[in-house]
C-alpha cells in the first residue's frame, strides 16, 4: 500500500487511456503526458499500461507502507525521498516506512509516479484512469491508501534514462491539418501560424483555452467526432484544444489537429505560458 | 443509393470519412451499414468507430497498419455495402414523467406555446426519434424528429446542475441527461432509466441509427420503476421496426 499524506493540487491514478468507448460518448481519459508516463513505466520494467499516479503543479505527500521500486517522470517538482533530494527519470528502490514528497515546480505542469507493478486500483471499463460519472473517485484524498503488488527483489539505482529529445521545454506544437482546414481564410492562417498564443486560464483535462483569438467565421458543422488534440475554432475566433477528458463529439470546426508529441508537450502547459503552431512536415 | 464520400486524413491514427452535410434518415442507414460492414471485415479490437449524423470516424490503434493502407481498404468495403437494405431498426420505448416535480420548465413552454400540458407531452411522445450520435457525456443521445411546434431556445443562463434522467428540450432537439450535468436545455420531465450503465458489459444499450419513443408514466409509476431499476428486476423495452 502506499498512503496519501498530502494529495497535491490535483493528483489522479491514470493510465493509458479507456479504449473502445468513444461511440457511447465516454472520452479516452489516460495520462495527459503520455510520453512521460510511457517512461517512468519503462525505467522499472512495467507492464506499458500499467496505471500511474499524475500530479499538476504540486506533488504530493507519500508514505510507502511496503517496499516497492519507483521512477518519477514528466514535471520537475524537486523531489525528495526522506528529505534527499532525488531526480527525475531514474529507479529507485523504496523501503517501507520512506516518504516521498515534492517541492518546488521548475519545470512542466504535470509529474508521473510509477510503482513496481502498477497501482492496483480498480479498472472500470478496461481502464484505472480516474473520470467523472465513469470511475467513484475523481481526485485522490488525503489519506486515501492505494494499493500495491509485492515486490521482488531488483537491483537499485542502475537505470538511468538519458532523454534524447525534450517534450517539456519547447513551446512549438506540431500539427497536421484539421478535417475542417481548408475553411479557414488566409487571414487566418497567417494568424495562425504567425501568432505566438498564451494558455488561458480555462486549461484543465479536459480542454486548453487559448487567449489569443484569430478572425471569426460564420461555419457551424454538424455534430461529428474529436479526438484528443483537435483544435476547434469557435465562431468568435477563439481556440479551443481538446485534452485526453475532452468530448468525443463537437460541432465547432476542426482546423487542426496535434501530433502525439504536440498533445504531451501541451499536457506540461500552464496558465500563461506560451505556445505557436508549426505545420508537420511529411516526408 | 451510394454516396460519393470523402475521405480524410484526421491526425496520426484517425480517418474522417463524411456523407453529404444534411440531417437524413437515409444518410445515418447507409453509415451504419458501412459500420456494420467494416465490423464484419476488419479486425474491430484494434479500431474504433464512431457514427455520428453524416460522418464516420474511424480511429486506428495497430500501428502497424498504415492509414493510407487502411483508407483503401474502406473504400473497398464500401463498394461491397448493399444500398438497398432497409434493415430492421430498433426502437427504444423510454419512459417520461412529465410531472412538475421534475419538469421544470414544463409551464412556461406551454405558457409560450400557447398550448395545454396534455398537448405538448402527446406531441413530444407520440414523435418517434432517430438517434443521430451518442456524445457530449457518456450515454447522452443526439435525436433528430422534434415537433416543429415544440422548439424552444435553448436558455439563456444554463443551470449549473441539471438532474440525472432529466429530459430536456433545445432548438429542434430533444434528449436525456445520462447523468447530473451543468445544463442549457429546457426541463419537461424526468426518466427512471439509466441509459449509461458502466456496470454492464454494454454500459449503453441504445446505439447510433436505434429509434427512441418516450412513454408518459405517472410519479407513483415513477417511483415504482425506480425501485425496480434499483433491484435489477426492470427491463427495458424494444421492438424491431422496418
Amino acid at each position: 500500500m502506499i498512503k496519501i499524506l498530502k494529495p497535491g493540487f490535483y493528483t489522479s491514478v491514470q493510465d493509458k487511456g479507456r479504449y473502445g468507448y468513444r461511440h457511447l460518448g465516454v472520452p479516452v481519459s489516460g495520462a495527459m503526458d503520455q510520453i512521460s508516463y510511457r517512461l517512468a513505466n519503462k525505467i522499472i520494467g512495467n507492464d506499458d499500461e500499467a496505471a500511474v499516479l499524475e500530479f499538476t503543479m504540486t506533488g504530493p505527500m507519500i508514505e510507502f507502507e511496503s517496499s516497492t521500486v519507483i521512477a518519477i517522470t514528466g514535471a520537475e517538482m524537486s523531489p525528495q525521498l526522506n528529505g534527499s533530494p532525488i531526480e527525475n527519470n531514474r529507479r529507485y528502490k523504496i523501503e517501507k516506512g520512506s516518504i516521498l514528497s515534492f517541492g518546488r515546480l521548475q519545470k512542466g505542469f504535470r509529474g508521473y509516479l510509477a510503482v513496481y507493478g502498477g497501482i492496483q486500483t480498480k479498472k472500470v471499463l478496461k481502464s484505472a484512469s480516474y473520470m467523472k460519472n465513469i470511475t467513484e473517485a475523481i481526485r485522490i484524498e488525503k489519506n486515501e491508501q492505494l494499493p500495491l503488488v509485492k515486490c521482488i527483489d531488483i537491483e537499485e539505482n542502475t537505470f538511468f534514462v538519458k532523454k534524447i529529445e525534450d517534450h517539456i521545454s519547447t513551446q512549438t506544437l506540431e500539427v497536421f491539418k484539421g478535417p475542417e482546414y481548408h475553411q479557414l481564410s488566409d487571414r487566418q492562417l497567417e494568424s495562425l501560424f504567425s501568432k505566438e498564443f498564451t494558455v488561458a486560464k480555462e486549461n484543465n483535462r479536459m480542454a486548453y483555452q487559448l487567449e489569443e483569438t484569430i478572425q471569426p467565421h460564420p461555419y457551424s458543422l454538424l455534430t461529428s467526432a474529436t479526438l484528443t488534440g483537435t483544435v476547434e475554432l469557435t465562431s468568435s475566433g477563439k481556440l479551443i484544444i481538446l485534452m485526453r477528458d475532452g468530448q468525443t463529439t463537437g460541432g465547432y470546426p476542426r482546423i487542426l489537429q496535434l501530433t502525439e508529441k504536440a498533445i504531451a508537450t501541451l499536457a506540461q502547459k500552464k496558465t500563461y505560458d506560451k505556445i505557436n503552431f508549426k505545420m508537420k512536415v511529411i516526408f | 443509393m451510394s454516396y460519393s464520400l470523402a475521405y480524410k486524413d484526421f491526425g496520426e491514427a484517425a480517418i474522417l470519412i463524411e456523407w453529404p452535410q444534411s440531417i437524413d434518415d437515409k444518410i445515418l442507414l447507409d453509415i451504419i451499414n458501412f459500420k456494420e460492414e467494416i465490423e464484419k471485415k476488419l479486425d474491430i479490437h484494434h479500431i474504433e468507430l464512431i457514427p455520428a449524423y453524416n460522418s464516420l470516424t474511424v480511429i486506428n490503434h495497430n500501428k502497424d497498419i498504415k492509414l493510407q493502407g487502411l483508407k483503401e481498404e474502406l473504400k473497398r468495403i464500401y463498394t461491397s455495402v448493399n444500398k438497398n437494405i432497409i434493415g430492421k431498426q430498433k426502437l427504444w420505448e423510454i419512459p417520461v414523467c412529465y410531472d412538475e416535480t421534475f419538469g421544470i420548465d414544463l409551464e412556461h413552454i406551454c405558457e409560450e406555446k400557447g398550448m395545454s400540458k396534455e398537448e405538448l407531452i402527446q406531441l413530444h411522445s407520440e414523435a418517434i426519434y432517430t438517434v443521430y450520435c451518442i456524445g457530449f457525456l457518456p450515454g447522452f443521445m443526439y435525436l433528430g424528429g422534434l415537433s416543429k411546434r415544440l422548439e424552444t431556445p435553448r436558455r439563456e443562463t444554463p443551470r449549473l446542475n441539471i438532474l440525472k434522467g432529466s429530459v430536456g428540450i433545445a432548438e429542434n432537439q430533444t434528449g436525456v441527461y445520462p447523468q447530473d450535468s451543468p445544463g442549457g436545455w429546457n426541463i419537461i420531465g424526468n426518466s427512471p432509466i439509466n441509459l449509461f450503465d458502466i456496470n454492464k458489459e454494454t454500459p449503453c444499450f441504445v446505439k447510433t441509427g436505434d429509434k427512441i419513443q418516450f412513454r408518459g408514466i405517472s410519479l407513483p409509476e415513477y417511483k415504482l420503476m425506480q425501485v425496480e431499476i434499483e433491484a435489477g428486476v426492470f427491463s427495458i423495452e424494444s421492438k424491431w421496426i422496418q
